[in-house]
């Protein structure tokens, strides 16, 4: 969802400021790797569905994470990705997107603890569109949600059970998420930007 | 994209962008819920003005599974039998509040007109018109040709294209609007394309296509080809003799079992063999090489619902009043 913002009309950024940086996101993610793991009392049935495109590699740091603490747990075999975009309420407003592969674990995800995992928490819209998804594909016993950053103006009735930094914005700005796997090694962070 | 009218129209990008859709499209048939909502409360009309089966149907299966609503119109039954003009039955289409138009017509042209002019706003999608194109035919052999080829190589077919590839269309070219668009859209993702026909058989102006003329089908077999396509001997629109009898054209130009047995010493199954169907069984094609492990004639049918749900997802999505930031480098018409 951290690329939605980015389709609003560019306009020159008056201020960016790094709100986590590399070192805040790893600690952030071995923090919600935790609590992950306290809910659950354990690692039994979890499977970690990442939203495209920085969830996914969100979803595969928790699962190493988790993997460190269970010798044994193969992080590759908990770890999935969920594509929403055929399930999106915008698709007749916004530009066509291009759908990204769902990939699910081999073990499925009926009557496991479904644990989505995205970059941003917004309007929740996304998060509607995943649980749509979700009920096509299997009834999990537990679907959760896991974010990196809240930053308010929900849309939705929906909440998150782990953030990683509830962080306050106004509307006009921008949160941008970079994360090494999509993004570039040396770039790795979470920034802020203000928009005039 | 407004319409889908011709392959003519797809740049490299396009053709590549609605096989990758196509991709994620197919995986949806495999799972137990075959139903995505991209489409709910949009209406799909299937206009059908000459007969078909496999791509009237397909075009039903994709719309259902993007959850569209569908009318099937088809000429035999219709006012169309009592004189009622196409401009008629399109501003028929228009009040009921068609949001797309699948059209397949006997004329050349149908689609385009009906795409230019404002009849109807809506998408057209050109499903066959005369022995013009067929441009959804040319996409999803286009998509089982990509996936013979990754695989082949050993890459990911996502993203890719055919460059490299050789594929042979051999029958009946003069009729066939498949050859012309899988000619337009072969070419744009970069494969080499030999058309193998008897003269009679080949229109007038083919001398100048970007692509091979052969008249001999053991000779373009024997030089290697990665794909050989057969197409219909499309007798319904035969009005003279192009060739002298049925025993004749099977023996120089069908995939018959001793073509098929030629192929089978030479390699072990790198080369396919597609036909877009309806099959003349013992005519362009032997029953053995139609039901062989090269034959790919079931798999072109599941990848054309696959390749039509993207083409329908692509033209009914997305903002239609805004134009898309990409269009100004697209050519006229799409």
């Amino acid at each position: 969802m951290g690329n939605e913002q980015n389709h609003a009309p560019a306009t020159a950024p008056v201020s960016a400021r790094i709100v986590l940086s590399s070192e805040d996101i790893d600690r952030v993610i071995t923090r919600i790797a935790h609590e992950i793991i306290e809910a659950n009392k354990g690692v039994a049935d979890l499977v970690l569905l990442g939203i495209p495109s920085r969830g996914f590699p969100l979803a595969q740091r928790l699962a190493q994470r988790i993997a460190a603490t269970s010798p044994g747990l193969d992080p590759a075999s908990i770890t999935g990705q969920l594509d929403v975009t055929m399930y999106r309420d915008d698709l007749r407003r916004s530009t066509t997107r291009t759908p990204a592969p769902t990939r699910l674990p081999a073990s499925g995800i009926d009557d496991k603890v479904v644990v989505l995992v995205d970059d941003v928490l917004y309007s929740g819209r996304t998060i509607r569109a995943a649980l749509d998804a979700i009920a096509d594909l299997g009834r999990p016993r537990i679907v959760r949600l896991a974010v990196l950053v809240d930053r308010g103006h929900r849309e939705l009735p929906i909440r998150a059970d782990h953030v990683g930094k509830n962080l306050p914005t106004a509307t006009t700005e921008k949160v941008r998420v970079h994360l090494a796997e999509v993004d570039g090694a040396d770039n790795n962070e979470v920034v802020i930007e203000a928009h005039a | 994209m407004k319409h889908l009218l011709s392959t003519l129209d797809l740049s490299r990008a396009d053709a590549i962008r609605i096989l990758d859709i196509a991709e994620e499209m197919a995986a949806v048939g495999t799972r137990e819920v075959k139903k995505l909502p991209a489409l709910r409360g949009r209406t799909v009309v299937n206009l059908f003005f000459e007969d078909s089966t496999r791509t009237r149907i397909s075009f039903e299966a994709a719309a259902k599974r993007l959850s569209a609503d569908v009318i099937n119109f088809s000429a035999k039954g219709s006012s169309v039998s009592k004189g009622e003009s196409l401009k008629d039955t399109a501003q028929t289409l228009q009040a009921i509040g068609a949001d797309a138009v699948v059209i397949r017509h006997g004329a050349s042209g149908a689609p385009a007109r009906l795409a230019a002019t404002d009849w109807i706003d809506a998408p057209v999608v050109n499903a066959g018109d005369g022995t013009h194109e067929h441009p959804t035919q040319a996409l999803l052999d286009a998509f089982t040709l990509r996936t013979h080829w990754s695989a082949l190589h050993g890459h990911t077919s996502l993203g890719s294209d055919l460059s490299g590839m050789r594929v042979a269309i051999v029958g009946d070219i003069l009729h066939s609007r498949v050859a012309r668009s899988n000619l337009w859209l072969l070419r744009t993702l970069g494969a080499e394309v030999t058309m193998v026909a008897p003269p009679t058989l080949l229109p007038h102006g083919s001398n100048v296509w970007p692509c091979t003329i052969s008249y001999d089908l053991d000779a373009t077999l024997a030089s290697g080809t990665d794909a050989v396509m057969m197409l219909r001997v499309q007798g319904e629109r035969m009005h003279d003799s192009y060739f002298p009898n049925t025993r004749e054209y099977s023996r120089l130009w069908g995939f018959d079992d001793a073509r098929l047995a030629a192929l089978d010493a030479r390699d072990t199954g790198e080369t396919i063999i597609m036909h877009p169907g309806p099959m003349n069984r013992g005519l362009e094609i032997s029953s053995a090489a139609a039901d062989s492990p090269r034959s790919t004639v079931l798999a072109q049918v599941a990848n054309g619902v696959a390749v039509r749900m993207a083409v329908l997802y692509l033209l009914l999505s997305g903002d239609q009043q805004r134009p898309a930031p990409s269009d100004a480098t697209r050519p006229a018409g799409l």
